[in-house]
């Protein structure tokens, strides 16, 4: 009997580590295909890298005012005639190095991105959880709040938080407050695509047998719900977090544009663009073009790779 | 016919129609890089405000375009032999824009609300003066002691109708800190050449012609629609596609390319204001600092050594583009005779890091700044600029730059002079020295007084302020000025300040108008004529 059962195996050689098991999946395999998907995922992995050895790429701290001489400011960039190395990229109006400030802007950049993300998917998910899970009153004041919230463009929602924060906080901010209220701000205005998006895949699983199972042995609510529930749901909520990643970058980009950001003496790429669009009549192109073409490609190979991931994970499309 | 035709006809007959009227109204478009929160004419002295102020409301006194003083709604006035009273002779029938006639009550009325609590322009009027109605077009103003220059402010201090105020609740001064905006700030009712039609705080104010205005208009407009562009690039695009007729400031980086189109160009000379950086030196502890338990600005060396750690030339020739003239005193040389006597004190980094060292920070300390970005040229670079100088004579500066409404409401005197280091501009507004040896320099620390209204940092020098009070009585020029030199010296010496430069006026203006500039950067529109 034992020989028969071992003569029929199920799969060939079923991999042991999660890396095999990821490496035999559909989404490994879809992502071999698309050579697009694998551009984005090296770019992403580059602008990650840079992010990350800021300190180390930069020639210049562009956050510390003593690093900064005015006597090189306005430089144009490096193969123009009148470009000095080491600014690579040029220099702005306070002898700024636009390479070194591209590199620690992408460091705010996706810092707030990913915070701002995590701390929407947190809120979403567990209001979302809540609703689904709970139905009747809670779900319809959590629905309802949500569906207002959808009526208002998400930017509006991220300068209104942002606003009263900054007013009621008061005063002189330093840079790591600042950078906590656009998470906040951020967080609050992304969280009703994961409540909804959970709280729809919860009303289907909590009427599946293993739920009726675990409320049988007893198990408690949140137990159940983030021990069984949330791991079956959490594919879509994959996706939308990839794509909000990008909109969450976006969104600090256009708040420091508008000069609600961070300040000029620690800028972001948003704050970079701001600062160089003054100078785009006078010919000082470069103070916007270089940090405007870095966030245009950090957002769409972010955006590639939520939109494979999307396809990926969907069983109807595959 | 069906209805539908119907319809079709009377359209194209209504298009017709409009398009045939010829337009009639002449509107001018004014863009500045700051906007007009209040229009209560007491809240803040701003050249800008007071400048957007005085198309609606007039005072005693008016300025031409040469700065002259000029008879306004006061027609004439004597001085008594003893200088301790003057006789003003209101102008006759005048009428504030909602009909009610000015008269001596209005005066009076506005000469107690300017110097009430939460005004800024105590300094308009004596505190001591004493207004008496002879008449219903006569004033006395009582003095306590001679001041020859008594009304030169007075173009800027507005008058207000009485009734009106009181009919709305807006008898008390709205201050520049206050959250809630009053009657007055939202509305206007003034004599001037111009009425209000709309505001909308911070967004866009349109002026309607006062056809019944008591002097002949200068101007061919029938309406002003002024709204704030903060942003530098779209003021200018604004300018060059013809979107505004006049903007203020052209940003210095775009002259050339403004001077290059074809329908605009740049008004531009030499300003009277001049830039400069105050220290708080009154607090026994900074209010933003990580010093404790003393105040590193009440020490000589330290304000020598942030004077000396400030390149002034390369914010010069790099931030201003050349457009500035480094200055060694609070006032513009128009403005002073001896201006050329004074020598700026050289840049000299081992120098300030020295005299650090000698004071007790050989390792720098951590202070706030205060800074417009909206307010003066570049004024958020030079900022930028002073913040890196600094930092290499060691001295953190955590910057805040704001625009100017948040900025003005936290340093000035209705904020409780709520700063430690800060960026700000003076054009005197009696364009003499006294002005700033008064407003700027004086000692703050007679409650009574309007002494220092501006001297955020309250610098404080008891010789000087007795020279002041000589030079305001002194009616012989040449021992005047030596007087006004001394107390220069004094704040030199004391380096109680850090004077950076004087601007350069550069406003954009449409080929379509015509506009006189006048040296105190006052975008006056009642003198502009526009074709179209």
């Amino acid at each position: 009997m034992t020989d028969m059962i071992q003569a029929t195996p199920s799969a060939p050689a079923e991999p042991s580590s999660w890396f095999g098991r990821f490496l035999d999946s559909d989404v490994w395999a879809s992502f071999k295909r698309s050579k697009l998907t694998m551009a984005a995922a090296f770019l992403t992995v580059l602008f990650l890298a840079a992010a990350v050895s800021a300190g180390f790429l930069a020639p210049q701290d562009p956050f510390d005012p003593a690093q900064l001489d005015l006597l090189n400011s306005r430089l144009p960039p490096l193969w123009d005639a009148e470009g000095q190395s080491p600014f690579v990229f040029g220099t702005d109006e306070q002898g700024r190095d636009i390479f070194s400030a591209i590199l620690y802007g992408l460091r705010i950049s996706l810092a707030v991105g990913f915070l701002g993300v995590a701390f929407s998917a947190t809120l979403g998910i567990t209001l979302g959880l809540l609703a689904g899970y709970f139905g009747g009153t809670v779900d319809a004041i959590i629905m309802r709040v949500a569906d207002v919230q959808l009526t208002f463009p998400a930017i509006l929602i991220a300068l209104l938080v942002d606003g009263v924060v900054k007013s009621v906080l008061g005063g002189q901010l330093d840079a790591a407050t600042t950078l906590a209220v656009l998470v906040f701000s951020i967080g609050l205005s992304f969280w009703v695509q994961y409540a909804r998006t959970v709280r729809g895949s919860v009303m289907v699983e909590k009427n599946k047998d293993y739920i009726a199972a675990a409320r049988l042995i007893g198990l408690p609510a949140p137990v159940i719900m983030f021990r069984h529930v949330l791991p079956n749901v959490l594919g879509p909520v994959l996706v939308i977090a990839t794509i909000n990643l990008a909109l969450a970058i976006i969104t600090e980009a256009t708040l420091s544009f508008l000069g609600t950001g961070m300040p000029e003496t620690m800028p972001s790429l948003g704050t970079l663009i701001r600062i160089g669009n003054n100078y785009l009549f006078s010919g000082e192109w470069w103070i916007v073009a270089f940090p405007g073409v870095a966030l245009a490609l950090l957002v769409l190979s972010i955006n590639l790779l939520g939109d494979w991931l999307r396809d990926a994970l969907n069983p109807r499309l595959r | 016919m069906t209805t539908r035709t119907k319809i079709l006809v009377a359209t194209a007959a209504a298009l017709l129609v409009g398009s045939a009227v010829p337009a009639l109204a002449v509107t001018l478009r004014y863009a500045n890089q700051g906007d007009l929160k209040s229009l209560d004419p007491y809240t803040v002295n701003e050249t800008t405000t007071n400048a957007h102020l005085g198309h609606v409301y007039e005072g005693l006194t008016r300025r031409g375009k040469d700065l002259a003083i000029q008879p306004s709604l006061a027609e004439r006035w004597e001085i008594s032999e003893d200088g301790l009273t003057w006789r003003f002779f209101l102008r006759k029938g005048v009428k504030f824009h909602n009909g009610n006639p000015f008269n001596a009550d209005d005066v009076i009325f506005s000469a107690n609300r300017v110097r009430a609590q939460g005004s800024n322009f105590q300094t308009r009027v004596p505190t001591n003066a004493e207004f008496v109605k002879v008449d219903d077009y006569t004033v006395d103003v009582k003095l306590k002691s001679p001041n020859p220059i008594l009304n030169s402010q007075w173009d800027t201090w507005y008058i207000m109708d009485k009734e009106w105020a009181e009919a709305n609740n807006a008898t008390a001064p709205t201050p520049a800190a206050a959250t809630t905006p009053s009657y007055s700030a939202l509305n206007a009712n003034g004599t001037g050449p111009f009425k209000i039609e709309s505001h909308q705080p911070g967004a866009k104010t349109v002026f309607k012609t006062n056809k019944e205005w008591w002097d002949k208009a200068e101007h061919n407009l029938d309406e002003i629609v002024f709204t704030p562009i903060g942003s530098d690039a779209t003021r200018v695009a604004a300018l060059l596609s013809g979107e505004v007729d006049v903007i203020e400031p052209v940003p210095l980086q775009d002259i050339q390319r403004v001077n290059g189109s074809a329908n605009a160009k740049v008004l531009s000379g030499p300003e009277l204001r001049t830039i400069f950086l105050g220290m708080d030196q009154t607090r026994d502890e900074l209010l933003f600092s990580n010093v404790k338990g003393k105040n590193p600005f009440k020490d000589k060396r330290v304000r020598e050594a942030f004077f000396k750690a400030i390149d002034i030339e390369t914010i010069k020739s790099r931030v201003m583009r050349g457009l500035s003239t480094p200055s060694a005193l609070m006032i513009a040389p128009e403005l002073f005779t001896y201006s050329k006597d004074f020598v700026r004190p050289k840049y000299d980094l081992e120098g300030a890091k020295k005299l650090l060292a000698e004071a007790g920070y050989p390792n720098g300390f951590e202070v706030g700044m205060d800074c417009p970005n909206d307010r003066y040229v570049n004024d958020e670079a030079i900022c930028q600029a002073v913040v890196s100088m600094l930092a290499r004579a060691g001295v953190k500066v955590n910057l805040m730059a704001q625009p100017k409404a948040q900025y003005f409401a936290k340093v000035l005197k209705s904020g409780n002079y709520n700063t430690s280091f800060y960026l700000l501009g003076w054009t005197p507004g009696t364009f003499d020295s006294h002005n700033v040896l008064h407003d700027i320099e004086g000692c703050r620390d007679n409650p009574q007084s309007s002494r220092g209204e501006s001297n955020l940092g309250n610098f404080c020098n008891k010789k000087h302020d007795e020279l002041t009070d000589k030079i305001l009585v002194e009616t012989d020029k040449a021992k005047r000025d030596q007087m006004i030199k001394e107390a220069f010296q004094i704040t030199v010496d004391e380096y109680g300040y850090i004077p950076l430069h004087q601007q350069a006026l550069a406003w954009g203006v449409s080929n379509k108008v015509k506009l006189s500039q006048r040296a105190d950067n006052s975008v006056l529109l009642y003198w502009a004529q526009k074709t179209e």
